[in-house]
């Protein structure tokens, strides 16, 4: 066996089990090496990551390690690091047994990188149960806080139902197929010769379970309980990290296994699109509470996503699936999700700042950030400004990039859906922004930012602009991933 | 280092991004050391704006100054594209004139923004910001830059209105400042989601997997049907019409232009409304000719409802500042009015209107703000006999008022003429018609202009008013640029009008070809 592919999901295992049981032997003082350890450790390994080049297959196919899965490693491995150092803070002043808090954030890091390299539904749905396990627990971690409980209760009843949604399409799926590996499924599929209604009923329950996962409407009902509920860099987490290891794992099923069939499930997907994107955003305008704002505002984010996951393939009148511009769609989405991605964790950093020092997590409690702490407040009104697209930020090129290239594909008008929506969106990123700058500020308490912070949020800054202005060595690195599960035969 | 050159048009919208970063690490409480930095940066801009001016070349006319950097490729069945999305600058005609006019309109913005107290640092960052998106979108020949620049342009905008505006009371509401910047915003963007939308279709439409304009025009007759472009030309023609302040779609300007700070009212009436026709001209025109050729009909009509509209709603107000937003609409109707006649008098005309209003409208702005100041109210009403203890601030409101309603001698004149004889030339029985209009439409500004000049600057000294000084060198000086050139324009406006028509004429060959 080729063990070697997957050397750094083994040593995030490890570093899991070091991480709690390092939290046996250090006293109450020293807990807050477990970030250190955490971080260091999972540097290293995306130290090591970055150096794998190799590629190829595990337990026949089971998992896949090309260099689609090598890409979202880093990625996970990348923002993982991200929401460590961003959670150290929060940690250390609002969370007791730290341990168990890093070392389940690790799992959902492994699991999020199995999700993204698995060639087969199976597999895909044993690493989607870690990660949701892992943030069921991180949601209702701030036990003795009701929120955190109920939006704890909330997110499981609801991710366990989701589950058994996907689990019962996919044991229709391999009752009626007989497999459950994307390619062998594209191939059965391309040469049957009529689909057999329980089949689609299979992969609809699957994508419902998709839907579930990615909050989109109307699945969401979990989402802003679940959002304000948990500790904030868990939201920030939730609302980054389960959404793009589905998506990736989402490009990798459609393009690969069921794209014959998509005649039949691009209606479903622009349906849910429209309304997640609509919806999402027309909600998130009445919002008091910066948590559940950014949750509804991750919901309409979800909706660019799902627009981009229900136009990978294209379909003819006459129902011919062509992968023409497969790969311009695909680029897009995973660019669209990285440019969020570096936005939410920076807007979730200024939340988290703001919270550790006051207290306060809504929109009023940021009254006049401005003139308390310019930094924070420059990076949150820059990072409000990329979630809205608005140029010189990532979120501005990349969702210029995503709706180009689902327009491309021939859906115009649904682009246009897309746009309107992100006006919509404008209204409430401009309040916020409002009372940042211009509201007199209500709340006279310090904010005290560390220099650790400072660099991070600058980090994180730099990281919209380049992104917004510079794209192009990203899209190259995105380019090399996509080719690899898109390569033409 | 060829993008080092002094030459490449790039530096009008880095140099005020450097200014940015420089402003950017400069400690906030050092409130003099911002001014002198912002001004030098808006001088080198007015430098280099000027040198693109007198460089010029109108005998070769076309474009000029030409740089491209490859920035981004997009994978698809169109191949390996090569100018998929590129940093693709130049020059022509009409954008020489609109850059020399922005610089003009941001140093003496910058020059004036000087009295600034609270937190100006962030003012000018923003401000500077701002101008780097109007400059590179007059210098920019792709899609994707141009609207990156168009979208940049506009942002800026609520927190420079938010922050540093102010609010107006009426008798019986009041309009916050908050409120007007939040409704400019919005109303803008969702002009640009109309042109975002209009962008993407030619792009995919075209099939060239190139967002070049150069790469879209090539293909404009296989490509591109009637239909398909007179649906996309009427979404261009809204879209970039509501930031031209297009009837019914002006209602933003006024009360954005009221409640911003002096000289973000001088570059948002002075540029930023110039940017919206100059997208007609360099998006709709140039790669929709026949949409052009089916809607100019429907846009003279909207512009001439907007000269008189803007002119009769002018007259309504008592806010000094209320009058020129509504002068502003007024004139931006001449504007379109000119585009609509698409013919080469009335397209110079035209672009020469831009440039003339623009000039003359930041002059209005600054005056109105000097007064403000001193007397902290704008209303007409209460301001009496201003020209007595302020005799050269009287003097410079009248000689924009003068220029606004057309006095030969003042660039408001050769404009306004070109645009007429435009559109009595292009149509026979509507062309007298709405001719006609446009010529009152004058004759109402000189009411207004004529009847706000006698009350507040020449009528009946009010005694109960403090003494006011009367301007100050530094805006002498701001204010002295913007009358050299509405006199200059208005004496001689041969050298505009020839660089002008050399960035005219291919577009316009271009719309009467393809009918």
């Amino acid at each position: 066996m080729n063990f070697h592919l997957i050397y750094p999901e083994f040593l995030l295992i490890g570093l899991a089990f070091l991480v709690l049981m390092l939290d046996f032997f250090l006293s109450e003082k020293k807990k807050y090496l477990l970030n250190w350890v955490s971080t260091l450790g999972m540097a290293f390994i995306l130290g090591i990551a970055l150096f794998m080049n190799q590629q190829g297959d595990l337990y026949q196919g089971l998992l896949i390690i090309d260099g689609y899965a090598s890409f979202f490693r880093i990625f996970f491995l990348a923002i993982g690091i991200v929401v460590t150092l961003i959670s150290r803070d929060y940690v250390d002043s609002n969370i007791s047994n730290p341990g168990e808090y890093y070392a389940i954030l690790i799992f959902t890091i492994l699991a999020s990188i199995s999700l993204a390299s698995s060639g087969e539904l199976l597999t895909a749905y044993v690493s989607l149960e870690i990660l949701s396990f892992g943030l069921y627990v991180l949601v209702a971690y701030d036990r003795y806080n009701p929120a955190s409980n109920e939006g704890g209760v909330k997110f499981i009843l609801l991710g366990a139902f989701s589950s058994a949604l996907i689990l019962y399409g996919l044991s229709q799926t391999y009752g009626l197929i007989g497999t459950t590996r994307f390619n062998e499924i594209a191939v059965l599929l391309n040469s049957m010769e009529n689909i057999s209604i329980g089949m689609v009923v299979g992969f609809v329950l699957i994508l419902a379970g998709i839907a579930f996962k990615l909050a989109a409407i109307p699945f969401h009902m979990w989402a802003p309980d679940a959002y304000e509920g948990a500790p904030i860099p868990i939201t920030a987490w939730l609302s980054v990290c389960s959404k793009v290891a589905i998506v990736a794992l989402a490009i990798r099923f459609f393009t690969n296994g069921i794209f014959p069939l998509a005649p039949d499930w691009q209606p479903i997907l622009i349906v849910l699109a429209v309304l997640t994107m609509i919806g999402g955003n027309l909600l998130a305008l009445v919002q008091k509470n910066m948590k559940r704002l950014l949750a509804y505002s991750s919901i309409g984010h979800a909706g660019y996503l799902l627009m981009g996951l229900a136009t990978l393939v294209g379909v003819s009148d006459e129902g011919i699936v062509s992968k023409e511009l497969t790969h311009l769609v695909s680029n897009g989405l995973i660019f669209h999700m990285v440019a969020y991605g570096a936005t939410n964790f920076a807007i979730f950093f200024c939340l988290i700042i703001v919270y550790n020092s006051t207290g306060r997590e809504d929109i009023q409690g940021l009254s006049g950030l401005a003139s308390r702490q310019p930094l924070v407040a420059l990076v949150m009104v820059c990072s409000l400004f990329s979630l809205a697209g608005m140029p010189v930020f990532a979120g501005f090129t990349s969702k210029f990039y995503l709706f180009n290239a689902v327009a491309s594909q021939g859906f115009l008008l649904l682009v246009g859906v897309g746009i309107i929506a992100s006006l919509i969106s404008l209204y409430y990123y401009l309040t916020v922004a409002r009372y940042l700058y211009i509201e007199k500020i209500s709340d006279n308490s310090m904010i005290y930012v560390s220099f650790n912070s400072k660099l991070i949020l600058i980090a994180l800054l730099m990281f919209m602009i380049l992104g917004g202005v510079y794209p192009s060595p990203l899209m190259d690195l995105i380019q090399t991933a996509t080719d690899s599960i898109l390569k033409i035969d | 280092m060829e993008f080092l050159s002094f030459s490449n048009p790039a530096g009008l919208v880095a140099l005020p991004i450097l200014g940015c970063f420089i402003l950017f690490f400069i400690p906030g409480h050092r409130a003099n050391l911002v001014r002198w930095i912002s001004t030098t940066i808006a001088f080198l801009v007015l430098i280099i704006s000027f040198y693109f001016f007198l460089s010029f070349d109108h005998f070769e006319g076309g474009r000029q100054f030409i740089y491209e950097y490859e920035w981004l490729s997009l994978i698809g069945p169109w191949g390996e594209s090569q100018r998929a999305i590129s940093m693709s600058v130049g020059i022509d005609g009409i954008a020489v004139t609109m850059i020399l006019l922005t610089g003009i309109v941001m140093f003496t913005g910058t020059v004036v923004s000087w009295n600034i107290n609270v937190s100006n640092k962030d003012f000018f960052i923003l401000y500077f910001l701002l101008l780097s998106g109007v400059f590179g979108v007059f210098i920019t020949y792709d899609l994707f830059f141009f609207f990156f620049f168009y979208e940049l342009s506009v942002l800026p905008m609520y927190l420079l209105i938010g922050k540093w505006g102010s609010s107006s009371k009426f008798s019986s509401f009041e309009r916050t400042k908050e409120y007007s910047a939040m409704k400019l915003t919005l109303v803008l963007v969702a002009g640009s989601v109309l042109i975002w939308v209009a962008i993407i279709a030619m792009f995919v439409q075209s099939g060239t997997g190139s967002f070049h304009i150069d790469e879209i025009q090539k293909v404009i007759p296989d490509k591109f049907s009637s239909e398909f472009q007179s649906a996309f030309f009427l979404m261009l023609m809204i879209g970039f019409g509501i930031l031209a302040g297009l009837w019914p779609f002006h209602t933003w300007s006024p009360d954005g232009h009221v409640a911003a700070p002096t000289a973000v009212s001088m570059v948002h009436a002075g540029v930023l409304m110039k940017l919206g026709a100059f997208g007609i001209i360099r998006v709709g025109m140039t790669l929709l000719p026949e949409g052009a050729q089916v809607w100019m009909p429907l846009l003279i009509g909207l512009g001439a409802v907007n000269v008189i509209y803007g002119a009769l709603s002018a007259m309504g107000q008592t806010d000094l500042k209320y009058v020129i937003g509504y002068s502003s609409v007024s004139h931006m109707g001449y504007v379109l009015m000119g585009l609509g006649t698409l013919s080469l008098v009335g397209l110079n005309g035209a672009v020469l209107q831009m440039f003339s209003h623009g000039v003359m409208t930041a002059l209005f702005f600054a005056v109105v703000g000097m007064i403000y100041e001193r007397t902290r109210t704008r209303d007409s009403l209460v301001l009496s006999g201003l020209a007595q203890k302020m005799g050269i601030i009287a003097v410079l409101f009248t000689l924009a008022g003068l220029t606004s309603l057309g006095l030969p001698g003042l660039s408001g004149f050769a404009a306004e003429l070109l645009i007429f004889i435009g559109i009595f030339q292009s149509y026979e029985i509507w062309g007298i018609i709405l001719g006609s209009l446009a010529v009152i439409g004058a004759a109402i500004t000189a009411v207004y202009i004529l009847r706000l000049l006698a009350k507040v600057f020449f009528g009946l000294a009010d005694e109960t008013l403090p003494e006011y000084l009367d301007s100050t060198p530094r805006e002498k000086f701001a204010a002295s640029i913007l009358v050299i050139f509405i006199v200059l324009v208005g004496l001689w406006p041969f050298p505009f009008v020839k660089i002008i028509e050399s960035g005219v004429e291919p577009i316009l060959l271009q719309i009467v070809g393809a009918g």
